[in-house]
């Protein structure tokens, strides 16, 4: 059972980076052949996104880094551990995580390392970059998650570019966090880029356009199976988020928020729902940023509760899950933390 | 469970369909109003009403209503 605790760690800050530049629903002419742009955000309530296909991953979250070091006042050298994660790297190779440290300015001696995940990234990042810094050898970290423009300009009316800052302390004694994990790679298909990796080449074919779910895309384009990704999050998301709590015996109703990956409205009302959480508890920014991957969660934390949550005692349960098929849950406590301003660029 | 509920929860999924129109050998996805966001509502629906969890493989795979019926009462 892929249960695990991290202690003498804990989030000292957040800080969330989007393009200024707004894309609106309704002026989307390419949400599909089968439906209209009302019906499409009645289901999905996304109203609008964020996006620039100017911006790389990395120009955003190193702006939301540079925010977020200095509200917290570090000092960059001391910053041990930097660990990235997205589906849109700056380069096939080498791994965003590299040029990261090099354009932040940190030391050298600094461990930097990239996780290609997509909507259960932060979670995942939390873990990586907790278990670095649990046993107090290093003592600072960042968690850099997101995605910006993909290698081919996408129409998707469902993807927002955004990118996140979590930054991770070693304290001796602090509670940590809680996880639980699980992947299904048999649904690997269920949301993929068919060509441009080592399996299917790069070639003409590549670009040739297909229609997939009454919308027209390249091989180089993201396509998903709605009704297989619908499927797995209303069920394995509810059941991952419970497990956790089973097991390391949590009061689900002590929770003072519910932060899960903005995938849909339909998908996260319905987990909503069956985890009994009312609409208070469970803050949204889909509405105006869309589905942001692996950002989803920390921009939504960032976005809807600066100002709610940063000096007292707060318990949050998240949950990501998405491409791969993987998922992840998790309980922390924070209390006098650090939320930046929005950086928008 | 029985399909005359079954197809009346199935219409609820369009936003303007007379569920009277309905019958369990309709051809679902013949419907003017069927779209991939009716088929999420539908296997949000099958959820919640039903405890089964379809995969897009099973919608594709039936095409009439009883069909979906006969998926989700094998699995209740």
């Amino acid at each position: 059972m892929a249960f695990l605790e991290l202690k003498n760690v804990r989030i000292v800050g957040m800080s969330a980076c989007v393009p200024k530049s707004i894309e609106y629903t309704k002026d989307n002419p390419y949400i599909s052949a089968d439906y209209d742009y009302e019906d499409f955000i009645e289901k999905t309530g996304i109203r609008s996104r964020r996006k620039d296909e100017n911006l790389v991953t990395s120009d955003m979250w190193c702006a939301a880094a540079e925010k977020l070091i200095a509200d917290l006042g570090w000092n960059k050298q001391e910053i041990d551990a930097v660990i990235t994660c997205t589906q849109d790297p700056d380069y096939l190779a080498p791994c965003t995580a590299c040029i990261t440290q090099d354009r932040l300015g940190l030391s050298k001696e600094c461990y930097a390392a990239e996780i290609p995940l997509g909507c259960s990234g932060w979670v995942y990042g939390l873990s990586y970059l907790s278990s670095l810094l649990s046993t107090g050898c290093m003592k600072k970290g960042l968690l850099l998650v997101g995605d910006a423009r993909a290698i081919i300009p996408t129409s998707d009316p469902i993807v927002g570019f955004a990118a996140t800052a979590t930054a991770i302390e070693f304290e001796e004694g602090a509670d940590g966090f809680k996880f639980h994990f699980g992947t299904d790679g048999s649904g690997w298909d269920a949301i993929y880029v068919p060509d441009g990796g080592t399996r299917n080449r790069l070639s003409k074919d590549s670009f040739s356009i297909e229609e997939v779910d009454g919308r027209k895309l390249c091989r180089l384009q993201s396509r998903m199976n709605g009704m297989d990704v619908f499927s797995f999050a209303i069920s394995t998301a509810p059941k991952s988020m419970k497990k956790l709590a089973e097991h390391f015996n949590l009061n689900l109703e002590e929770m003072d928020y519910c932060v899960l990956h903005q995938a849909n409205m339909q998908i996260d009302e319905i987990i909503r729902n069956k985890m009994k959480y009312p609409k208070e508890k469970v803050p949204m920014c889909l509405p105006d940023f869309g589905n942001t991957s692996s950002a989803s969660i920390p921009l939504t934390i960032v976005s809807q509760l600066k100002g709610k949550v940063e000096e007292k005692l707060t318990k949050f349960l998240c949950c990501g899950f998405g491409i791969g098929l993987s998922w992840g849950s998790v309980a922390f406590e924070t209390e006098n933390i650090v939320l930046s301003e929005l950086v928008e660029i | 469970m029985d399909i005359k509920e079954f197809i009346s929860n199935f219409a609820e999924q369009f936003d303007d369909l007379d569920a009277s129109v309905l019958t369990p050998e309709t051809e679902f996805k013949t419907l003017e109003d069927w779209n991939s966001l009716v088929a999420l509502s539908v296997i949000a629906m099958i959820d919640e009403e039903y405890d089964v969890t379809l995969k897009g493989n099973d919608i594709t795979g039936a095409k009439t209503i009883e069909d979906l019926y006969n998926i989700v009462s094998e699995r209740m």
